[in-house]
């Protein structure tokens, strides 16, 4: 499965995921705590300044997962324009496109291994209290291993629906669809108790 | 064990999944998206708390940077904006379907699944919704609520199309409706 990861490499790519991580929950907490106008175009700015670094493409890219806030900028603008306190929507819009910037700038530069590796230190302590932390990280690839197994066989339900009926698709192919999945599921733990279990 | 992990392991395959499928349209040609829908199946399914845990681990994986959202939306971004109550709130609307589920048993499963979906996944989800929309919008609570009262209708929907699907498990799958187990 493709991630969200950029296939543009920067120097970001290198860097610790811990610390970005860390590094966006400090960002974040400044953003919420700073209420100055011109602060917030700085921020935001800035932002743009670190998604111009690498390059062209990735700009392009970032912009375009940011372009998915436009109906809530807009929403919020024009609710401001109303009450007459513009100056406060473009606040809290800035505010929003710099917080979900920042955040996809770690996703963009972070490799799902290395997110991967941040989660099995933070589920370690867990393990003092019994948690089979193996198991969570064999859910977590299973997920992933099947998420495209089950939606190829969704198609080919949604074609085999669209071969007998004139309608279109419709909630019904839900259940088979799920059907699918829970026999997939019984299946996949006789494998795994056969192989020993977990 | 073996079951429990498998079985939370594919509905939360089934809720990404049910991202990847053609839109479907209700009879009266509405398009919805059903990963909400999925939402609700994981609490009607295999109850409270491994509901929980099946939708916990899909949210965990979206926050990792994995494109599982409708849309092929995903990664820590999501977390800042302003749907992010919806998406904190997915566990626990699973987690309150699938309690009633376990609760309630005297009810015939169709009719519980749909009431436990209305509770769960559209009354709970909503109030999570509606929090994070307040927080990232800094708007009052009446006026987060007004930004998503259309949505509730169709949700509203969805919770009763998941009474029918359960119903149908059931009679296809018995022994898989953990949530009764």
């Amino acid at each position: 499965m493709i991630s969200l990861t950029s296939p543009v490499e920067t120097r970001a790519h290198g860097w610790a995921a811990g610390g970005k991580l860390g590094a966006l929950c400090g960002a974040t907490v400044v953003l919420f705590a700073v209420d100055a106008p011109v602060a917030h175009l700085a921020f935001l700015a800035g932002t743009l300044a670190l998604y111009a670094l690498p390059g062209g493409a990735f700009l392009r890219a970032g912009l375009g997962r940011l372009w998915l806030l436009w109906p809530f900028v807009g929403l919020i603008v024009l609710w401001h324009v109303f009450t007459a306190d513009l100056a406060a929507g473009l606040v809290i819009a800035m505010r929003m496109l710099t917080a979900v910037g920042l955040a996809n700038l770690v996703t963009m530069t972070t490799r799902l291994t290395d997110m991967m590796a941040v989660v099995r230190w933070l589920l370690t302590p867990l393990r003092r209290f019994g948690v089979n932390t193996r198991a969570v990280e064999l859910a977590m690839a299973m997920v992933i291993r099947f998420t495209p197994v089950l939606g190829q066989k969704g198609h080919l339900l949604a074609l085999a629906w669209r071969a007998r009926a004139r309608r279109r698709l419709s909630w019904r192919i839900v259940t088979p669809f799920a059907v699918l999945a829970i026999d997939d599921a019984e299946h996949l733990a006789e494998a795994l108790r056969a192989r020993g279990g977990i | 064990m073996e079951r429990n992990l498998t079985m939370i392991a594919l509905f939360a395959a089934l809720i990404a999944a049910l991202g990847l499928i053609p839109k479907f349209t209700l009879g009266f040609g509405v398009p919805i998206t059903a990963q909400t829908l999925g939402v609700m199946l994981c609490g009607t399914v295999l109850g409270a708390r491994r509901g929980a845990l099946a939708v916990l681990l899909f949210v965990a994986l979206v926050a990792l940077g994995l494109p599982l959202l409708a849309g092929g939306r995903g990664g820590l971004g999501v977390f800042a904006s302003p749907t992010v109550g919806f998406l904190v709130g997915f566990p626990v609307a699973a987690f309150v379907t699938g309690w009633i589920m376990g609760q309630w048993r005297s009810a015939p499963v169709g009719l519980v699944a749909g009431v436990a979906s209305v509770i769960g996944g559209v009354l709970v989800l909503y109030v999570f919704g509606i929090f994070g929309m307040m927080m990232t919008l800094n708007k009052t609570a009446p006026e987060a609520a007004l930004l998503v009262t259309a949505f509730i209708p169709g949700d509203l929907i969805k919770a009763v199309l998941a009474g029918f699907i359960t119903a149908g498990l059931a009679k296809a799958r018995p022994a898989s409706l953990l949530s009764r187990a």
